[in-house]
C-alpha cells in the first residue's frame, strides 16, 4: 500500500500539486486520471522519487519515503518497477539485455538462471523470439510489453505505469491494459497507472483518482464513475457525444443488473 | 555526487565499454590527424629554415618538440573534444530525454556514478594513450614527408630526432593530456546529463559542450605551459 498525505509540489513558485492525499491499495489497479497539466505526471514522479515534494508525506507499506536516506531509498527502489510512456528501453541493448539488466545489477545468479527468468517474464507478457532484437527493431506495443517485462523481472511490490497506452492502437491498448491488470492480481502488487485512456478507466480502474488543477477532484471505482454527478469529471471522461451515449447505456445496463439481482433475491 | 557502486562487475563492464568507445573508436581519426600534422609541420619548418648555418637535422628536432609539446596533446584533444565530447553529450542527452536515466534512477542505481564516472575514467585512461600514439605517428609522419620530398636524409632526421631530447617534454604532454581528458569527459557529461527538452536541446548541448571544452583546453594549455615550462 502507498499512502500520500497532503502532498505539495511546485515549480518556480507555481504550485502544480496543491495538497493531494490518497491511498493506493495493494492488489488493485489504482488509476490517476486528469487532463494535461492537471499534475498527474508530477504526482507520479513524486511517488517514485524522481521529484522531491515541497511538503507532505509519501509512505510505502508504512515506511516514510520522503524522509528516507539515499541508501534506504535504493533498497526500496529495487521493489519498484516502472513502465515509462516511451518505454525507456536502453537503445544500445537487445531486448534480452534490457530485461536482464536489473538482474545483472542486483543479483548474483548464474547466467542460465537469469536467462531463464528473462524468458519467463517475456513469456508472461506474450513475447516470443524477440530476445536478440534491439528496441528500434520492434513495434510500439512490443516495446511496452518489454518495458513491463523489465519492470516485473525483479518481482516488484509496486508497479508504476506512465500512460501505458499512449501511441498504441485500440486493440494493443486493450492487450496492455489486460496484461497490467492480470499482473497486478497475479503478483498481488500495488499498481499505479497514469492514463488518459477511457477504455483503461472503465476496464481496469479498481480505484480511480481524478486530478484537476493540482487537486484531487474525485475518487472512486470504475463502477462509481458511471453514476458520478461531478461535472468536471463527467466533462473530462465523457467528453464526446459517443462517450456520453456509452455512459448512458452502461448506466441502464448496470441498473438493470441491480434490479435483476433484487428480483432474484 | 558519486556513491559506492551497486555491482562492481557491471561498473567494470561499463568502464571497458567506454574505453572501447572513447579510445578504440577514436583511433582512426587520431592516426590520420597525427600523420598529416607531423608531415605538414616538417614541410613548413623546412620552408622557414632558409639559413645555410642551421643544420637540416634541426627540422627533426623542431618537429619532435612541436609534436610532443603542443600538437599531439592540444590539437588531438581539441579534435577529441569534438568527436568524443559530442558523442558523450549526445548519448547522455538522448538517455535523459527518452527517460532512460529516470528508468535507471527508479531501479535504484546512482546514475551519475554509473553513467558519468566510467566515462571520465575511460577518458583519463585512453586519451593519454592516444596522445602518445599521436606523438609517435606525428614524428613518423614528419620523417616520411621530409625523407620522401628529399628535404633531409633518414640519417639526418634520426640524428636530429635524438639531439637535445628532454624526457620532461613527454611528462608535460602527459600532464596536459590528463587535464584535457578530464575537461572533455566532465564538460560533455555535464551538458548531456542536464539536457532539458527534446532533440533540438540535445544538439545544442553537444555543440555547447564542444565549444566550452575547446575554450577550457586552450585556457588550461596556457596555464600549464606558464606553470610547468
Amino acid at each position: 500500500m502507498i499512502e500520500v498525505k497532503d502532498l505539495k509540489k511546485g515549480f518556480d513558485g507555481k504550485p502544480v500539486i496543491n495538497g493531494v492525499s490518497a491511498i493506493f491499495q495493494t492488489g488493485k489497479c489504482n488509476l490517476i486520471i486528469g487532463s494535461s497539466g492537471s499534475g498527474k505526471t508530477v504526482l507520479m514522479k513524486c511517488l517514485v522519487g524522481l521529484f522531491e515534494p515541497d511538503s507532505g508525506d509519501i509512505s510505502y507499506g508504512g515506511k516514510d519515503f520522503t524522509s528516507m536516506n539515499e541508501e534506504d531509498r535504493k533498497i526500496l527502489r529495487q521493489q519498484i518497477g516502472m513502465l515509462f510512456q516511451g518505454s525507456a528501453l536502453f537503445d544500445s541493448m537487445t531486448v534480452e539485455q534490457n530485461i536482464m539488466f536489473p538482474l545483472d545489477m542486483f543479483t548474483d545468479d548464474s547466467f542460465t538462471n537469469k536467462l531463464s527468468r528473462v524468458n519467463e517474464v517475456l513469456d508472461r507478457v506474450n513475447l516470443k523470439e524477440v530476445n536478440n532484437k534491439f528496441p528500434a527493431e520492434i513495434s510500439g506495443g512490443m516495446k511496452k510489453r518489454v518495458g513491463i517485462a523489465r519492470a516485473i523481472v525483479l518481482n516488484p511490490r509496486y508497479l508504476f505505469c506512465d500512460e501505458p497506452n499512449s501511441g498504441l492502437d485500440p486493440q494493443t491498448s486493450i492487450l496492455i491494459d489486460k496484461l497490467i491488470k492480470e499482473i497486478t492480481t497475479e503478483y498481488n502488487i500495488t499498481t499505479v497507472v497514469n492514463t488518459h485512456d477511457m477504455n483503461s478507466v472503465m476496464e481496469t480502474g479498481d480505484h480511480i483518482i481524478y486530478m484537476y488543477d493540482g487537486l484531487k477532484e474525485w475518487e472512486g471505482s470504475n463502477k462509481e464513475i458511471i453514476f458520478s454527478k461531478n461535472k468536471k469529471l463527467n466533462d473530462f471522461i465523457f467528453a464526446s457525444e459517443f462517450l456520453q451515449d456509452a455512459k448512458d447505456m452502461r448506466q441502464l445496463e448496470m441498473k438493470g443488473k441491480i434490479e435483476n439481482n433484487h428480483n432474484h433475491g | 555526487m558519486f556513491s559506492k557502486p551497486e555491482n562492481l562487475k557491471m561498473y567494470w563492464k561499463e568502464l571497458m565499454h567506454q574505453c572501447v568507445e572513447i579510445g578504440i573508436r577514436s583511433l582512426g581519426i587520431v592516426i590520420i590527424i597525427s600523420v598529416f600534422m607531423g608531415a605538414v609541420s616538417a614541410l613548413q619548418t623546412a620552408y622557414q629554415l632558409v639559413s645555410p648555418l642551421i643544420p637540416l637535422s634541426t627540422i627533426a628536432q623542431i618537429v619532435r618538440d612541436t609534436v610532443i609539446l603542443e600538437f599531439s596533446p592540444t590539437l588531438v584533444c581539441i579534435v577529441l573534444a569534438g568527436v568524443v565530447g559530442s558523442k558523450i553529450a549526445g548519448e547522455l542527452g538522448n538517455m535523459r530525454v527518452s527517460e532512460q536515466i529516470d528508468a535507471l534512477e527508479i531501479m535504484g542505481i546512482n546514475t551519475k556514478t554509473y553513467l558519468i564516472l566510467p566515462k571520465i575514467l575511460a577518458a583519463m585512461i585512453t586519451i593519454p594513450m592516444l596522445v602518445i600514439i599521436s606523438a609517435v605517428l606525428g614524428i613518423l609522419g614528419g620523417k616520411l614527408a621530409s625523407v620522401a620530398t628529399g628535404i633531409v636524409s633518414t640519417s639526418q632526421f634520426d640524428k636530429g630526432l635524438f639531439q637535445y631530447f628532454k624526457p620532461f617534454n613527454v611528462l608535460f604532454a602527459l600532464v596536459k593530456s590528463y587535464c584535457f581528458a578530464f575537461i572533455i569527459s566532465s564538460i560533455s557529461s555535464f551538458y548531456g546529463y542536464y539536457v532539458n527538452g527534446g532533440a533540438l536541446e540535445i544538439g545544442r548541448a553537444s555543440t555547447k559542450s564542444v565549444v566550452v571544452s575547446c575554450v577550457l583546453i586552450l585556457l588550461m594549455d596556457y596555464v600549464l605551459s606558464s606553470l610547468l615550462l
